[in-house]
């Protein structure tokens, strides 16, 4: 059973990790750009809000299929298969994950509006520099949103892992399939202890997320 | 000209609220998932031939089972074991006596390649594939019959790290004929009708036998509907869909 919690929190720190890497410039670029087509990249961002994670799951396992074309893409870099594996899930957290992270970066982002980023251009910053220094510290509550969500719905992820996991214990069980095979197995006591912690957890990211970030928002003032 | 809009109206409501309309009922019968589309036909076949429809709801035995003991509003239960139905009865949920063996279940290793699987399964000794999908052993009769096969070849430790887990037989043939997974062990119901691929009848010697039982639920003890379905179970319509599918009689 504690495989189960292990696999999970490693789960959700590789894809927070990976989601933060990709989603801040991602968030970024929505934020500044006046693209023609960043509203289409910010819907295509935002699809896993809406679509059933059996619709993505679907989707995922077809592509991550042997002779599917994403692993096609990875096959030079030696990953055979990703369906069934834990860099498959990884993946496929990612992409579900990826709104909710996103999101409150971008809205960070545009809340400070061009005032600071042009500040720091007269007192001759790059641009790579003023990113680093101005941006994303004004940024950080919206980030810490982000890492939280994406920790916290990684953690949370059901539909998608039972269409592309294949249940296999150390790899892709993660917590939410443990406490299924539990409860149709009729074997409630574990079960109740899962669940209890889990809801546990998710009642703490809440109120941490909300108390956090109203500190570092009055500090940022 | 008021009045006889009125008796018109009164005379459809009544039209539609008539014996006509109550003699035909219904039945919602939880089915395990290897038995879905067999079923079906048979629903199709039993509709015809009474007028009374019957709704299904498919998934892993388990899963069924703990709606059912959850008061889940089904009226008869299609396991694909004869445990759960007599649990059932025992635990108070069926109606005592109720329970048959509908059908007898046979496992069948199948891949969607052509040549993968030869007639002996030799297949499992050499290994030469990243996947297997079994139906997760816990709750799926057919999951475990195929853990016992391996077992009984002395390859499950081997095969071990290649299991991918369906969380039911509908979705571990998904997972073979989607190509994630090479191959998998199946019921044989799911391909009988599917001649593409390689497969390998798995011997009776190798898992105990799939005797998969029925019992009419506690809910559906006073609906005629559900009692007269599992009748029509040992109808010679009902019998030749079990044999077009490839299922064992007892």
């Amino acid at each position: 059973m504690w495989e189960t919690v292990g696999l999970t929190v490693k789960l959700a720190a590789t894809s927070t990790t990976l989601l933060l890497l990709l989603g801040t410039p991602l968030a970024w670029w929505l934020a500044r750009s006046r693209h023609w087509a960043k509203e289409v990249v910010a819907t295509v961002i935002a699809l896993p809000l809406v679509l059933p994670p059996t619709v993505l799951g679907f989707y995922l396992l077809v592509a991550m299929a042997p002779g599917g074309p994403l692993n096609a893409m990875l096959k030079p870099f030696g990953i055979a298969s990703l369906a069934f594996t834990f860099p498959g899930l990884v993946v496929g957290s990612v992409v579900y994950s990826l709104p909710f992270v996103v999101n409150p970066i971008r809205n960070a982002f545009e809340a400070f509006g061009d005032r600071p980023m042009e500040a720091a251009a007269t007192l001759r910053a790059r641009p790579f520099d003023a990113f680093v220094t101005v941006a994303l510290p004004l940024a950080s509550p919206g980030i810490l949103t982000g890492a939280i969500l994406g920790f916290a719905h990684t953690v949370g992820e059901f539909g998608v892992v039972l269409m592309i996991g294949g249940n296999i214990p150390g790899q892709t069980k993660v917590l939410s399939m443990t406490v299924l095979d539990y409860v149709e197995t009729l074997d409630w006591a574990p079960a109740h202890l899962l669940s209890g912690m889990m809801l546990g957890f998710s009642f703490c990211v809440i109120l941490t997320m909300t108390v956090l970030e109203k500190r570092l928002r009055r500090h940022l003032r | 000209m008021k009045r006889s809009w009125l008796s018109a109206a009164v005379l459809a409501v009544g039209l539609l609220l008539s014996p006509h309309a109550a003699r035909a009922g219904q039945a919602l019968i939880a089915v395990a998932a290897n038995f879905t589309a067999p079923v079906q036909e048979i629903g199709k076949a039993f509709t015809a031939k009474t007028g009374h429809t019957v709704e299904f709801s498919f998934g892993a035995t388990g899963k069924l089972y703990t709606q059912i003991t959850q008061g889940a509003p089904f009226d008869a239960f299609f396991a694909a074991d004869d445990k759960r139905p007599l649990k059932a009865e025992q635990e108070g949920y069926g109606v005592p006596g109720s329970s048959f063996t509908y059908a007898v279940g046979k496992l069948v290793l199948w891949s969607k390649t052509p040549g993968l699987v030869d007639a002996k399964g030799e297949v499992l000794k050499k290994g030469a594939f990243a996947k297997i999908a079994i139906a997760n052993p816990k709750t799926a009769p057919y999951g475990a019959a195929a853990v016992e096969t391996m077992t009984k070849l002395g390859v499950f430790d081997a095969l071990k790290p290649k299991v991918v887990e369906g969380n039911n037989i509908s979705q571990t043939h998904q997972f073979v004929a989607s190509g994630a997974a090479e191959l998998g062990f199946v019921a044989f119901s799911q391909v009988a009708l599917d001649p593409t691929g390689s497969r390998w009848p798995v011997p009776q010697e190798f898992y105990t036998p799939i005797h998969q039982d029925v019992v009419l639920l506690k809910k559906g003890a006073a609906n005629p509907v559900a009692s007269t379905f599992l009748d029509f179970m040992k109808s010679p319509e009902a019998l030749a869909v079990l044999k077009k599918y490839g299922y064992g009689a007892l």
